[in-house]
């Protein structure tokens, strides 16, 4: 009886060990450019806020470019950039506090996403999100002309008071995939590329199967220089960091 | 009194009577028309107070609340990564509030201590309107609060329910099971007043009375039913006290965050939440005894030093959690958690974390010690005030400062307060507002328990020393 306790906790352990999807990001390849912060919001359909709300610390990205410098002045020098997007958790923080199922596990994709229009924005699950990867409509935030006919028609527009995040690009996962599977074949790796990889020109930024040991992106987490973002947290991140070899 | 005091020829005696209430009988009938009449008075001092409270609520709560809806949480001085501020502050802070009215009365209830008897109702009105004020916070807190309630589990096509893994979800049912407990807590004890009140008006009082009362004509069967019922409500009502601030704690103590994640968080925001709320009691006691007729003779300095004591004891236990909770987490040498620590006492706003310190611990430790002070209401009021804010800067330094710091260094922001400001003022005149209502539609003091009280206390001369006797009534 013990005995299987353990391998039921052991197998659940390892369901949210294993992913799907993953990500990597090469700090030492990354120049900062924002390419991929600028290509996410297009792609996404991310409101423009506006330059009050924005230098009160409210600007919406789904990824953001982190910099520090070290040392006092005139000694300082420059960490590498360190692009942070939700990292997708086996074990997601932010899902069990939601007290409407808004943040929720997709069983298929192995992808944390967010039901917007379930959203009652209690913003608790911000709050509990160490990576603090998500974002909140503070407001209503206009779409001057002509930027409304950028819109992407396969991303949902989202109202004030509601939390959004990064979905790895979800819409393109399921459009490749229902292709590939209208084409009677599998997703081939590196067929699909959120809007931040496709942008992104030193190719820091690579996508793909974690679950297929011979994808580009599972040959780059055994490198040496790998490492997760507050991993002893137990959060289970889906994004991997390479940094340390320039 | 005079006639009271033709029996008791010493010296001593007359002290006692002065002393002590119960020991202090008048006759029923005097007694319901004491209470009727400070129920009646209104004083245009009281009206003129009352219109401008409930101009404050139209503007500040209401009117403000509909521009924070339609203009969505951006009109609040949130951001990110502070997405809790004051809305929340306020909510545990009138949870805290409320508190101390069930405690006060249902505790002292329990252990049969006397001098609560003329106050458990102005005490237990305060958890009614603290609890009402605490749920409104809430609700202003939400991004869409019109969808709230989703947070129900009502059956619906879509076969969703609300998430009982999410500590809100917890939250959202002990605060309504206590609103309802406390309400039932509230009622009980009030039938037998409304009866007499009823017997004692006309109009439209009298029909509002009539159905308030139930039928109740003080039968045997009718309050042999009524003590049963109260009885089982003043010992239930305690843990459920217990367990609604420790799941309010929770809504921090299970986030994965520096500062937030201490195990101590449960009793510390409990003793905190009787510290608030004791003072609170106090401080309306002072308010109502100063400005509502007949009072002087119910409300005596005797129930001043008994509470003094109780807000002395209680600061010395919030004292003990908080060094507790400090020194824990502090000695974990976690990263994160020290710079937190640090920022609290160094950072931009260090000033009301000593300011905690020292209105919460420095200044009852300092004064309550003394009879003199205890004694004396607007002593009293004024240490209660002391404790009130200190307490509320507590909450303020756990919720938005602490949201300050987390895991990602490059997101530390502060958070500057916007519509929040209106907002908490707005909750604090609501709160008062609801008081004096109350205190002009139902008998502030029940009657028929400082008359149970009064029968059950008579003085005995064992030689020549008097002494107090007290009989078992149940």
């Amino acid at each position: 009886m013990r005995e299987e306790k353990i391998h039921q906790y052991r197998a659940e352990w390892s369901e949210a060990e294993q992913g799907k999807w993953g990500l990597v990001v090469d700090q030492d390849l990354c120049t900062g450019c924002q390419a991929c912060v600028t290509a996410c919001a297009m792609e996404n359909n991310i409101p423009f806020v506006g330059e009050e709300d924005t230098a009160y610390g409210r600007a919406m990205h789904w990824i953001r470019l982190e910099r520090f410098w070290e040392g006092e002045y005139p000694e300082v020098k420059a960490t590498p950039f360190q692009a942070v997007m939700c990292q997708q958790c086996g074990s997601a923080p932010c899902e069990p506090v939601c007290p409407v199922f808004a943040s929720v596990h997709s069983q298929n994709e192995k992808l944390n996403v967010q039901v917007y229009n379930r959203c009652v924005g209690t913003r608790y699950c911000a709050n509990n999100c160490p990576y603090v990867a998500r974002t909140f409509n503070w407001r209503d935030y206009d779409r001057p002309e002509p930027l409304n006919n950028q819109l992407n028609p396969d991303v949902t527009v989202r109202r004030r008071g509601i939390m959004e995040k990064c979905t790895f690009c979800v819409q393109r996962i399921r459009m490749t995939e229902d292709q590939a599977r209208a084409d009677g074949r599998e997703v081939y790796d590196g067929e699909i590329e959120p809007a931040c990889v496709q942008a992104c020109p030193g190719e820091a930024l690579v996508f793909g199967r974690i679950d297929d040991p011979q994808s580009a992106v599972s040959k780059r987490m055994k490198n040496g220089r790998a490492v997760k973002l507050l991993e002893e947290l137990g959060a289970q991140p889906r994004v991997t960091y390479l940094k340390g070899g320039a | 009194m005079t006639e009271a005091l033709e029996h008791s020829p010493g010296h001593e005696l007359e002290r006692l009577r002065q002393e002590h209430l119960m020991l202090d009988p008048r006759p029923r009938g005097e007694m319901n028309a004491l209470v009727m009449e400070a129920m009646h008075t209104t004083s245009w001092k009281f009206k003129m107070v009352f219109a401008l409270l409930s101009v404050v609520v139209a503007v500040c709560l209401f009117g403000v609340w509909g521009y924070l809806i339609a203009e969505g949480m951006g009109a609040a001085g949130l951001t990110d990564p502070v997405y809790w501020g004051i809305f929340l502050v306020n909510t545990v802070f009138w949870i805290g509030i409320s508190h101390a009215g069930t405690f006060v009365s249902a505790l002292l209830r329990v252990f049969k201590a006397e001098y609560r008897r003329p106050f458990t109702r102005a005490a237990e009105l305060m958890t009614t309107f603290g609890l009402v004020q605490a749920a409104l916070s809430v609700f202003m807190h939400m991004g869409r609060v019109w969808l709230s309630y989703w947070l129900f589990p009502y059956p619906n096509e879509r076969g969703l329910w609300p998430n009982f893994h999410s500590p809100l979800s917890w939250d959202f049912l002990a605060i309504n099971t206590y609103l309802l407990a406390s309400t039932m807590y509230l009622f009980l004890p009030l039938i037998p007043d409304l009866a007499m009140a009823r017997d004692r008006s006309t109009g439209w009082r009298k029909t509002l009375y009539r159905i308030l009362s139930l039928g109740f004509r003080g039968a045997e069967g009718e309050w042999t039913h009524l003590r049963t019922a109260m009885n089982i409500f003043a010992f239930a009502i305690l843990p459920v006290m217990f367990s609604v601030h420790t799941i309010v704690s929770w809504d921090f103590a299970a986030a994965m965050r520096p500062g937030w994640n201490s195990t101590i968080f449960g009793p510390y925001f409990v003793v905190g939440a009787l510290h608030s709320g004791i003072a609170a009691v106090a401080m309306v006691l002072v308010v109502v005894r100063a400005t509502m007729k007949n009072m002087k003779y119910f409300i005596r300095p005797e129930v001043f030093d008994a509470l003094g004591k109780l807000m002395l004891i209680v600061s010395m236990g919030w004292a003990y959690f908080f060094f507790n909770d400090y020194m824990v987490q502090w000695y974990g040498g976690d990263s994160f958690t020290d710079t937190l620590l640090h920022f609290h006492e160094n950072g931009p706003l260090g000033w009301m974390w000593f300011s905690m310190l020292i209105f919460n611990v420095a200044v009852p430790w300092l004064t309550l010690w003394n009879r003199r002070v205890r004694r004396n209401p607007w002593a009293l009021f004024g240490i209660g005030l002391f404790i009130n804010i200190g307490m509320w800067f507590e909450r303020y330094i756990i919720i938005p400062t602490s949201l300050t710091i987390n895991f990602m260094p490059f997101t530390w922001r502060e958070y500057v307060p916007g519509v929040e400001a209106p907002l908490g003022i707005g909750t604090l005149a609501f709160f008062i507002l609801l008081y004096m209502a109350a205190s002009k539609l139902v008998p502030l003091v029940p009657v028929w328990e400082v008359q149970e009280g009064q029968m059950a206390h008579s003085l005995r001369k064992v030689g020549k020393e008097t002494i107090v006797s007290v009989a078992e009534m149940e």
